[in-house]
Order: structure tokens, then sequence, then C-alpha cells
């Protein structure tokens, strides 16, 4: 169940504008209203909500909505250039202590994602900003969080400081940063017990943790999936003990995550980082005006497009193209790419970062787990390498050696072998209408059926 | 007499579990209907912003975005058809319209499927993060003071420490835990763990999982395994499905409610860290839309911090402070 975006939201008012020839004081009042209901709708507090949308409502009934001639993209305008402008530009940098250890306080609610998150933070430190951290086990309240911790240094070979949880966290955090001094680490992670912001027991030994240990960071890690309560919890953190910075996790499920943007406005502290992933490289710097569409549901595309970048070979992608053009295409060259695609990254969240994607016919339901891609490598690489230069000499005897080595049944391979032949089909067409300037088609990849 | 009062006399001989609810929400309460209440004083008569600033109450509730554009739009009715016109004479229609949105003209189910003389499965489904496996330490605890024998299967393979965590629960519990090596399969833990318990003849199996996003196809696609293989070896398990939901969660809760419920029949809901500020509001309208009745509330960090959810109770812990406004307004009549 996709919520609406800002730009669905909005149809039902520019179609009623549409027509009019003059855009009304009423009108932008009525689009306002929609802005307001697809931030509630994301999750941004109310309060940032109200004082946003004014904020927006007067830019709008200025000459900017009121005089253009599409109201509506004015108005979408408008609210995402607010809205990045509210989000802050990029600030994923890290402080630096004059006299090492640089001491970071990793802090917030239970369950938000601490743990992992340092975890995933000092491997960061160390591959990107060739750094020796430390890991502090301070969080002796839930059962194994030491031991999550710990294993989770052994698999990234990281050395982690524990005491057991029989040690007050502010021994530990005293002795762990001697330790880190002693051993010549330059960062010291604290990985903190989640609390209740309201609690004022562990509240206070955060603020003794942050007495004795100096920290040049502390940062707040919040659940992106949090509700209308974020703005109280980064509050009160913040009020205690002066967050530097903000880790947003869990970022990679399908919230819309408003809870950035209230606490971005109610803290003014910057989003660092943002978890996307359980796998311990899935820390990313965070991107404020990515954020922002994403609230207003409009998609991604320029994370889909860094990702096709990163991941799409140049010179392999000319070499396709000229194949593509001559229509000397193979089985094999399909192969390729369906490994440059899986290399991407899973394809269902592709596609959610394609803006109006859930909206498509036939996209929205589609079933894309990256087993079918499997499937498809597998039947491929089960032919014979004339097979696959040739597939036309593909018989009866082959088709079922070919699903014998796959695995798969055999009606699986022939629609495979007439969808690529239609492909190809499509791709000759295609070729052909480009060189007369004729109209683009479209043609179905095999594993979107 | 009014619901409220009627729900007062109820409680009137307060148990601890009433006072635990209260202690809990209370700071949900204040909040929420200090709110409510000022919103009444503040506005004379009752028109559109009046309701818009309705809706940002109900919303700050997490209450859900379309059961309060549907509710508002039943006050706007309410109010026309019995001529409305102050603020006062919409409160008790506003406070009835919210019970309602739970009861719904039905009682609530809010009592576990116990097999009599046989064994009990109750799987714990969730995203990352909610208070799954410290639930279940609750619930085994629980159990185990009525008398019934308890296993627990660590099922979450993938966290780490996760496996560590259910075992010091049923240490602490004092509780059999099964458990194969992290990584491995989930599926073939819960195997494992029915044929143990089959074995020392429990009466409850409390199956743990790892968490997931529901968007993860593959992850979603692996619980319906572990349920399957459940399934298979006792027919009509597990007897309950339980998804841990985090109070503070916003409109997502849905989102994950409807899809665990796809993926694994979800046949209850715990809701997890009450005790903070958060409302957990988002329940109403997810029983409103999904039919999933909550069944226990997590009230903080003790072992019998885990009270079995009571609408009842749960309402007049949200509205106390409407409660006590209502009857001073009928006791000066």
């Amino acid at each position: 169940m996709a919520f609406e975006g800002l730009a669905d939201r909005l149809q039902g008012s520019i179609q009623k504008i549409r027509g009019k020839g003059k855009v009304s004081e009423a009108d932008v009042k009525e689009m306002m209203r929609e802005v307001r209901l697809a931030l509630l709708e994301a999750d941004v507090n109310f309060k940032v909500v109200k004082n946003f949308v004014k904020q927006v409502s007067e830019r709008a009934v200025g000459q900017e909505v009121m005089k253009s001639l599409t109201p509506g993209q004015q108005v979408i305008k408008v609210v995402k250039e607010e809205l990045t402008e509210l989000m802050g530009g990029e600030q994923s940098q890290i402080a630096v202590a004059k006299k090492p250890p640089t001491v970071i306080m990793m802090v917030g609610l239970q369950g938000a994602g601490k743990t992992t998150t340092s975890g995933k933070l000092a491997s960061l430190l160390r591959k990107k900003h060739n750094r020796k951290p430390l890991l502090v086990a301070a969080d002796i309240y839930r059962p194994a969080a030491i031991k999550q911790l710990e294993t989770i240094g052994k698999q990234l070979s990281l050395p982690v400081f524990s005491m057991g949880d029989q040690v007050s966290p502010v021994e530990i955090a005293k002795a762990g940063i001697e330790k880190a001094k002693e051993e010549h680490h330059d960062y010291v992670l604290i990985d903190t017990a989640g609390r209740l912001h309201v609690d004022e027991t562990l509240m206070d030994e955060l603020k003794q943790i942050k007495e004795l240990s100096d920290p040049d960071e502390i940062f707040l890690v919040v659940d992106s999936m949090t509700g209308q309560d974020a703005v109280t919890v980064a509050q009160n953190f913040d009020d205690a003990l002066g967050v530097t910075g903000v880790v947003l996790t869990k970022l990679d499920g399908d919230t819309r995550g408003g809870a950035a943007l209230s606490i971005r406005s109610v803290t003014g502290k910057p989003i660092k980082f943002a978890g996307m992933g359980e796998k311990m490289d899935a820390l990313e710097p965070f991107h404020p005006e990515r954020m922002a569409s994403r609230i207003l549901g409009m998609g991604d595309m320029l994370s889909l497009i860094e990702k096709a970048q990163t991941n799409v070979d140049e010179d392999k992608a000319k070499e396709m193209e000229k194949k593509l053009r001559t229509a000397s295409f193979t089985l094999d060259d399909f192969l390729d790419q369906l490994g440059q695609v899986k290399q991407m990254g899973p394809l269902d969240e592709l596609l959610k970062m394609i803006p109006g994607a859930n909206k498509m016919k036939g996209l929205d339901n589609i079933d894309v787990d990256g087993k079918q891609l499997g499937h498809v490598e597998a039947i491929i690489q089960s032919m014979t390498a004339q097979e696959k230069e040739q597939p036309e000499i593909i018989n009866a005897s082959r088709r079922k050696r070919i699903a014998r080595g796959s695995g798969r049944p055999i009606q699986e391979i022939n629609r495979l072998l007439k969808q690529f032949e239609e492909m190809k089909k499509m791709m000759k067409q295609m070729t052909n209408a480009q060189a007369k300037g004729k109209k683009r088609g479209g043609f179905n990849f095999p594993f979107m059926q | 007499m009014s619901f409220f009062k009627k729900l007062k006399e109820k409680f009137t001989t307060q148990d601890t579990a009433t006072d635990k609810y209260k202690d809990g929400l209370s700071k949900t309460r204040n909040s929420f209907t200090s709110r409510l209440n000022d919103l009444v004083a503040n506005y004379r008569t009752v028109d559109e912003d009046f309701f818009e600033e309705l809706e940002e109450i109900m919303i700050q509730a997490d209450v859900g975005f379309d059961t309060v554009m549907e509710l508002v739009e039943e006050l706007k009715m309410e109010v026309k058809r019995q001529n409305i016109k102050d603020t006062e004479g919409i409160r008790s229609v506003i406070s009835q319209k919210l019970v309602d949105i739970y009861y719904d003209g039905e009682e609530p189910d809010e009592l576990l499927n116990m097999q009599e003389d046989d064994l009990t499965v109750i799987l714990f489904v969730g995203v990352n993060g909610v208070g799954k496996t410290t639930t279940i330490g609750k619930l085994a605890h629980q159990f185990k003071e009525d008398g019934k024998k308890v296993v627990l299967a660590a099922g979450d393979t993938f966290r780490a420490g996760a496996i560590e965590q259910l075992e010091v629960w049923g240490d602490r519990v004092g509780v059999d835990t099964i458990k194969h090596s992290e990584g491995s399969d989930p599926a073939a833990v819960m195997y494992d763990a029915v044929q143990s318990a089959r074995a020392k003849k429990a009466d409850v199996l409390i199956c743990d999982t790892a968490g997931r996003l529901q968007n993860k196809v593959n992850l979603m696609k692996e619980l319906e395994k572990v349920k399957r293989v459940i399934e298979r070896e006792i027919p009509g398990a597990p007897h309950e499905v339980l998804l841990a939901l985090d109070a503070t969660t916003g409109q997502n809760a849905m989102t994950q409610a409807k899809i665990f419920k796809e993926a694994t029949n979800v046949s209850g809901i715990v809701l997890t860290k009450l005790d903070g500020t958060a409302k957990g509001g988002i329940v109403l309208a997810i029983k409103k839309e999904l039919g999933i009745p909550v069944k226990f509330v997590g009230l903080g960090e003790k072992m019998d911090d885990l009270q079995p959810f009571n609408a009842e109770k749960y309402v007049y812990g949200l509205f106390s402070d409407l409660v006590d406004k209502e009857e001073l307004i009928e006791e000066e009549e």
C-alpha cells in the first residue's frame, strides 16, 4: 500500500484549475492542504508541517505560482526547494580531535540500531578514512548486547573493548579511552545502551559518560520509521547531551521517513549518515535533497543513476550498443547485461527509486525477488557456446538437456528463447525506427513477466 | 450514564494492572488529552479551523492518516445532524467515536489461542529492533508463572548476538532454548524446536525470528517458509502469530501489519515500548483496517512489564482526563 506522493495528491486540484486561466488564492489554499496532508502522511511532525506550509504558502500566493501557466508543477517546485533548503546541505564529515583519540558516543532509544551502526561506522572509518577505530561495548543492560558488538567486531576484524556487564558504563567508557590511547587507536566509538528519553536515571548516566569522555561527536541514532514522537525524542536527547549529528537507520525500508525532517527542524542538527541495509558496509552519507524527494513520494532518480554509473562498465556499454544496432546481440551478451543489472542491487529496491514506478501498470505488483534472474542465468549457463551464439539450433532434445542442466522446467526455457527472439526483433525495429526518426518502442526483458 | 462513567465505575476498585496502564500511559494521556482539552477550550465554535486542529491532534498521536480523515468526516456529519454549535457539545462525540473505532461493534479477541492439553506454538514476527526477543522473554516468564512448561526457539540466526540474547532470557526465566549456530537456516531451527518441545511434553513453544523490513521480498519468503515448516509438523500451528510493533512507529506500521499479515497471517499485535512518550495510536487504525487486535502491551523493561491488552483499560488510560472532566460537567448539571 504505497502512499500517494505529493504529485498524485495535487492532481485533483490541478484538474480543477485547468481551463480556468487564472489561479485564485482559494486554489492555492486547496493545494496547500494537499501539501500538508502529503507531509503528514510521511510522518513529518504536525508542528513542523504547519510552519513549513505557512512558509510555502507565502511564496505560492506571491507571484510564483499564481502567475504560472503550470501552477501544479510550480507548487511542487516551490515545496521541493523549501524542503531541500530545510534539510540543509550534505554533511557527512566526522570530527577529528586535535589530540587523538577522537571520541564518538552513540545514543538513542532501544532498537534504533546503535550497535549495528557503531559497527558500520567503525568499518567506514577504517575503509574510507584509513583510521584505526576501537569499539567500546558500554551497553550492560540488554542481554547479549556486548556479545553482539563483539561478534560484529570479529566479522569486521575490528577490536572491541569490553568489561562485561557488571561494571558501570561510565567506567567502561573511561577505561576504553585509556586503552585506545595505549594502543594508539585514533577513534573510539562508545556504544551505549538504548534508553527512553524520559528515563532520568539513564539520561544522567549518559551525561556522566559525556562529561568523562569529552566526546567530539555525539550521534543520535534514530529509526527512520519513527512517527510523530521523533521531535520529542530528538529534542530531549539534544537538550540533555547536545547532540552533534544524527544517523537515520533502516532507510532501506519503505517508510517515507518524514522523521528526518522533524528532527532536522527541531534540533537544527545535521543528519550525517543513513543505514541502508543489513550488511556491514550499508552505511551511506545522508543526501538531504534525495530525502526531500522521498518524503514527497517522488522517487530517488539520483541514487539510481549513481548506482548505474558506478556499476556499469562504460566500454562494455558502448560495445553493447554497437551489438544492439547491428542486431548481433547473443544470449551471452544478454547474460552479461543481467550480471550488470544484478550488481546494482536488489531489483525491487531499484524499482522503488524510479518516480511513479509504483503507479506504472504491471510494475506495481511485479515480483522481483532476483530469483527469476537467477533462473534465467542458470538456463543460459546450461547452454553450449554454440547454442548461445545461435539459439535457433536449440531443438527439442537440446531443450531437454538444458532443462536438466538448469533445473528449470522446459516451458521456462521455451519462454526465454521466445522472449529473446522477440527482443531481438524489437531491437531491429527500434534501430530501424531510430534511423527513420520514428517514435521509440518498448520491449520486455524476459525476467519481467 | 455516559460511556466513560461506566468505564470508570468498572475500574474504581483499581487493580495493579490498571495502575500500570495509567503509569505507562500517563505521558501519553497527558499530552494527548490536555491538547484535546485545550482545543475545546480555545475554540468557541465548531468550524473548519477547529476540525483542522482536531485532525492534527489525532495525527500527532500517530492514529493513522486515513482513520483520522474518516473520523473527522463522520464528526462533521454528526455536528450537522445534531446541530452542535459550540465545542463543549462535541467533546463526548469525539471520544465516543474514537472508542468506536477500536470496538467496531464487536468485542475484539484479546486472549491467546491456547491448546488444551497439547502444544501451543506462538510465532513472533516484526521489523528490526521492535523488541521481539525481549517480549518473548517476558511472555515466557508469564507462562512459567502460570505453571506451564515453556520451550524457546532461537530463530533469529541472522543478527549478531541474537541467539545469546534469547538464551540469557531463557536462563533468567528458567526455560530451555533450542538453538543452532549463527547463520543457519531458521526453518531448521523451528523443525528441531517442534520435535524437542514435543519430546519434552512442553505446553508452549515460543519462536523468535530475525527482524526484517517488510519490503525485503526474500526475507519475507524465508519467514513464510519458517511458518510452513511449523505448520507441516503440527497441523493448525502456529496457533498465534504475533507481530511486535514499536509504539514509536509512525504510518509505516500500517504497511508492516499488512505485509506481515499477508506473509504469515498475523493473529495479534504486541505493542512494545508504550512506556515512552509515543502513543501507539496506529493500533486503532490497524484494528479498523486489517482487523488485527492488540493482544499485549509492553509497558517497561522489567520481566512483568508485559500486560495483556485490554481495550477498555487502554482507552481508559488514554482518556481518563476526559472522563474526569465529563463527570464534572455532569455533576454541575
